[in-house]
């Protein structure tokens, strides 16, 4: 199916070809640029091209795919790195150089690597839907060749021992190839059994999170912060030290040197739990903000469709986004150039149900083939001017199961994490709250009251001593103010660049003890009439 | 490849830097036009737009003089590219890359598109080596490093470009043997601070290349002058194996003139008037900036800023923000106090220091000094505060020192002058600071 173009305007281009579907994929112009269809007329099509248009002339010929975007999903996506269409960033510098021009079409799946097959099905066993074909190794992980949700049949030869992507794994009663990997169209969420609420925590090694604000497997979570608050030195943090399987991480719109900077570190560095290294249950997608706009809005469900790959493997995902906001600019920026009737601040009125309906493609699964997976959710939201209430930050408060607010003033004072301990919220703490107590301590639950409460009362005393000063407050109070201080140095404040980085929950909750035991010995001296000074000194014995 | 030149005579619409030339046979996006006007006159211009067979272009001077009848187009089949040759080095060019130092037109090598290509992220080098700029505030506590954007985020009346000037003047690598070129690109500048950068500029020992857009010529230039210095910089820098220091002053005015040419092509407005797309538009200047793995040379970047209304958080600033790896923001209240350079380090921040800092880059000590400078001095900031409510009387001792000890950072560690403090300098200086005020160093 072959037409031409009608007309160009930025990333979006009219053609007159007809029998297109929506979200078809399209070849566009000589260079054979990547689009697919927005818009359907009559007689014309409007094409969103995920490259720049720039050379593009009226009259180019335009050619369907037959078939929407799609990602390819099967064994060596691990420990690669692919832009937004998912086309290997390492194997197309080999072969184009440093600089990435477009019409460059290449397979995400290295198709000539050898991979040794272990079965799981023999000749006569029934294929449905997600069916396990057999198992290769990839990396530490035992990778399940997995049947397409739309493919069937019944086995009549399969293959064991080494085989490439480029051949069949054997065939079905009737001739037809079981094929090795398959494609999925990255906007519709593969479909699975039963989906069920998060309940088991997410730890993330970050004190003030785990804490304060747990996350669940399974589960939303955002950061918003203005620039400078660290939302991606924090998205980067999780993204190495959390106890999931495997993360999926997205640089969307980003910085170039910040992904050069967390490609060479992700070599270099261990996972905590596997002490294997981190690059091998990394994917990474990155789409920085000087490549094609429309990519970008492509780049989250490209990799969020690898996650749930993962995910109905039966593994532990964990998917970040740095950062939404520039995803849904890209929304922005697209539908200008379609014409739409903008809605607030000029995004368009299907900001709010795009991104729910992305946001549940998290959950804790059983998949098709009775695996039971989760894929849970760190997206960073970067609002303008640092401001709460924009439309993007907003619709994601609709959604998420946890708010994790980076504070301006607390980096401003290089208090990192600069989670703010009023503003944030998670809705998981209930859920999580009882495996935290059986599983680290009993005490976890007081000491998070406690916590709680001392840091609330330092914010009421700090007005009173903004007024009197810190001299004219009752030494219970100087107390307080001091345990608070601690509380805020030692115990939230995290070193991203020192050994502290990664805190597990055990360490976590000896911190907090530590300050709250020494703050409540000091209370007792201070009731038995010692003063301040003496009370707080350390005790000889513990020193 | 069309092998003739098409010229057309059937403009149907102008409307300030907009033409419709309609029956146009195959014209691309981006392709270079030539506006010949009726007296004479022949001016570039871009196809913005392609409707059918209608063209939509956009014409880079002045639009004045045009008319439908007599007005002419001629299409050349190329996209907008920069002529580049090693000649380049040490002179000074217009907005529109014609020579403004009296000297002919350079030969050009080759012609390589404005736009540029972005770099394949696997293919970028981690940038971790340091730059001195001379200055504490920069060097101790938000250092520069080798392929870094770090713009300086100024407001109307501070001294951004006696800033800029003594980094340009102070500016050296880690390896001395190697030496800056610099790329500048002035955008809207008036002839009195041209007056200024001129002189900066031919002093400079190391070579320059320089693009000046005037506050008086075509606004269409302002959004071209930077593209041209950065396709220049990323020539000489990934081809020439030279390290490039580009720096951008003022991005305020290049915004406006974004924001005003989206209305003449009547975008819708986004925030304050500035078209939604101003994000990815900066981020294909500033992306520029980096190193490439297993080349010699970079792109280091210094745009300036000029917060309207002393606001961080103006679009302008903000967008900036999100996009560089850090800031430099300098202070009316420093300024005010006679402190120069006037930088306010609590707002300020390098992103890529952590890595061109410490044992190999520059003094093992480095990272602990700069830590605990910046906790005293933010923790005397906060009690100035407390000291506007109670008064110094009401204060603790302990509290009136970091009081002192802030005072002192400002005035002796910040407010170094016009002179330059090596690194090594730079860390004896606050190390000294914090002994005086017996400061622990742990």
């Amino acid at each position: 199916m072959s037409g031409k173009i009608l007309g160009i305007s930025g990333p979006t281009v009219s053609v007159d070809l007809k029998g297109l579907k929506l979200y078809e994929r399209v070849y566009v112009g000589h260079a054979m640029l990547t689009g697919e269809v927005v818009r359907i007329e009559k007689d014309r099509a409007v094409i969103q091209v995920y490259e720049d248009t720039r050379g593009l002339a009226g009259g180019e010929p335009v050619k369907g795919v037959g078939m929407p975007l799609t990602v390819r999903l099967g064994p060596g996506l691990l420990g690669g790195m692919f832009d937004g269409l998912q086309r290997p960033l390492e194997r197309l510098r080999e072969q184009m150089g440093p600089f990435i021009t477009g019409g460059k079409e290449m397979y995400a799946l290295d198709y000539t690597r050898r991979w040794k097959l272990a079965p799981a099905l023999k000749p006569g066993d029934e294929v449905r839907s997600g069916t396990i074909i057999g198992s290769v190794q990839e990396g530490p992980f035992e990778h399940y060749i997995m049947a397409s949700p739309d493919e069937s049949g019944r086995v009549s030869r399969i293959v064991s021992g080494g085989f490439s992507l480029d051949e069949p794994l054997g065939e079905y009663e009737g001739g037809k190839e079981i094929p090795g990997c398959h494609e999925w169209p990255v906007r519709v969420a593969r479909p699975y059994r039963k989906k069920f609420a998060p309940g088991a925590p997410l730890i993330t090694g970050q004190r003030s999170i785990d804490f304060l604000f747990p996350l669940a497997r399974g589960g939303t979570a955002i950061f918003p912060g203005g620039f400078g608050t660290g939302k991606t030195i924090l998205e980067q943090s999780v993204a190495k030290f959390a106890d999931v399987d495997i993360v999926v991480y997205v640089g969307c719109g980003e910085r170039g040197n910040e992904m050069a900077d967390m490609i060479a570190e992700f070599g270099e560095l261990q996972d905590p739990w596997s002490k294997r290294p981190l690059r091998d249950r990394t994917v990474l997608v990155v789409n920085t903000s000087n490549m094609p706009v429309a990519a970008r809005e492509a780049s989250i469900y490209t990799a969020v469709t690898m996650a749930e790959y993962y995910r109905d493997m039966g593994y532990h995902v964990l998917f970040l986004a740095d950062s939404l906001s520039r995803w849904a600019e890209a929304l922005r920026e697209i539908s200008a150039s379609l014409e739409e009737m903008p809605g607030e601040e000029g995004y368009p009125t299907y900001l709010a149900s795009r991104l729910s309906g992305f946001m549940e493609r998290a959950g804790v699964v059983e998949s098709l083939n009775g695996k039971i997976g989760s894929l849970s959710m760190i997206l960073s939201v970067s609002p303008p001017g640092g401001d709460f209430t924009e439309p993007v930050t907003q619709a994601c408060l609709r959604t998420t199961g946890a708010f994790l607010m980076l504070d301006t003033s607390l980096a401003h004072r290089r208090h990192y994490p600069a989670i703010n301990w009023f503003q944030s919220y998670s809705l998981y703490s209930k859920e999580v709250s009882g495996h935290y107590r059986e599983k680290v301590s009993a005490e976890w639950n007081d000491m998070l009251v406690r916590c709680r409460q001392i840091l609330q009362e330092e914010e009421s005393l700090r007005e009173v001593a903004e007024i009197v000063g810190a001299e004219g407050l009752q030494d219970a109070d100087r107390l307080l103010m001091r345990t608070a201080e601690l509380i805020r140095t030692e115990f939230l404040q995290q070193n991203a660049y020192s050994d502290d980085a990664f805190s597990p929950p055990q360490k976590t909750l000896e911190l907090i003890k530590r300050i709250i035991d020494a703050h409540d010995k000091a209370l007792a001296k201070l009731k038995e009439g010692v003063p301040l000074e003496e009370a707080i000194k350390p005790q000889p014995d513990k020193a | 490849m069309r092998l003739s030149e098409h010229i057309y005579r059937t403009i149907s619409t102008v409307a300030g830097p907009l033409l419709f030339v309609q029956d146009v046979y195959s014209a691309r996006i981006g392709e270079v036009v030539t506006v010949h006007a009726p007296d004479g006159r022949h001016m570039e211009a871009e196809v913005l737009e392609i409707e059918g067979n209608t063209a939509l272009i956009e014409v880079y001077g002045g639009t004045q003089g045009l008319d439908v009848e007599r007005t002419s187009v001629s299409f050349t089949d190329a996209i907008k590219k920069v002529p580049l040759s090693s000649d380049i080095v040490g002179r000074i060019f217009n907005g529109s890359f014609e020579p403004k130092d009296g000297a002919p037109m350079f030969i050009p090598e080759r012609w390589t598109p404005i736009t540029g290509a972005p770099i394949n992220p696997s293919a970028r080098a981690r940038p971790e080596d340091f730059i001195e700029t001379g200055f504490s505030p920069i060097d101790g506590l938000n250092t520069l490093v080798r392929g870094q954007k770090l713009p300086v985020f100024s407001a109307a009346g501070l001294p951004s470009k006696e800033v800029v000037a003594s980094i340009l003047k102070n500016s050296r690598l880690a390896d001395s043997s190697k030496r800056f070129i610099v790329v500048f690109a002035a955008l809207g500048l008036t002839f009195h601070e041209y007056a200024f950068y001129l002189n900066v500029l031919e002093e400079m020992k190391t070579g320059f290349v320089a693009f000046v857009n005037m506050a008086d010529e075509p606004v269409m230039e302002r959004l071209l002058a930077p593209r041209f210095a950065l396709t220049v910089a990323e020539y000489l820098a990934f081809e020439k194996g030279m390290d490039i220091l580009v720096i951008i002053t003022d991005m305020t005015n290049y915004c406006d003139a974004l924001r005003e040419i989206s209305t003449a092509r009547e975008e819708l407005p986004g925030r304050r008037g500035y078209p939604g797309y101003m994000y990815s538009d900066l981020a294909s200047l500033y992306e520029r900036a980096g190193r490439i793995y297993g080349r010699e040379g970079s792109v280091t970047m210094l745009p300036v800023v000029t917060m309207p209304e002393d606001d961080i958080t103006h679009p302008i600033p903000d967008l900036t923000g999100y996009i560089t790896e850090g800031q430099i923001v300098l202070s009316r209240e420093l300024h005010q106090k006679g402190i120069f350079p006037p930088i306010d380090v609590l707002p300020s921040l390098s992103r890529l220091m952590q890595k061109g800092i410490g044992e190999g880059h520059t003094r093992a000590d480095h990272r602990k000094v700069s830590n605990h400078l910046y906790k005293y001095y933010a923790k005397g900031r906060d009690l100035r505060r407390l000291e506007a409510i109670v008064g110094r009387d009401g204060m603790t001792k302990a509290d009136i020192l970091m009081l002192d000890f802030a005072d002192a950072f400002e005035h002796d560690f910040v407010g170094q002058g016009t002179t330059r403090r090596t690194v090594q300098e730079t860390l004896d200086a606050g190390l000294a600071l914090m002994k005086k005020f017996g400061l622990e160093v742990v």
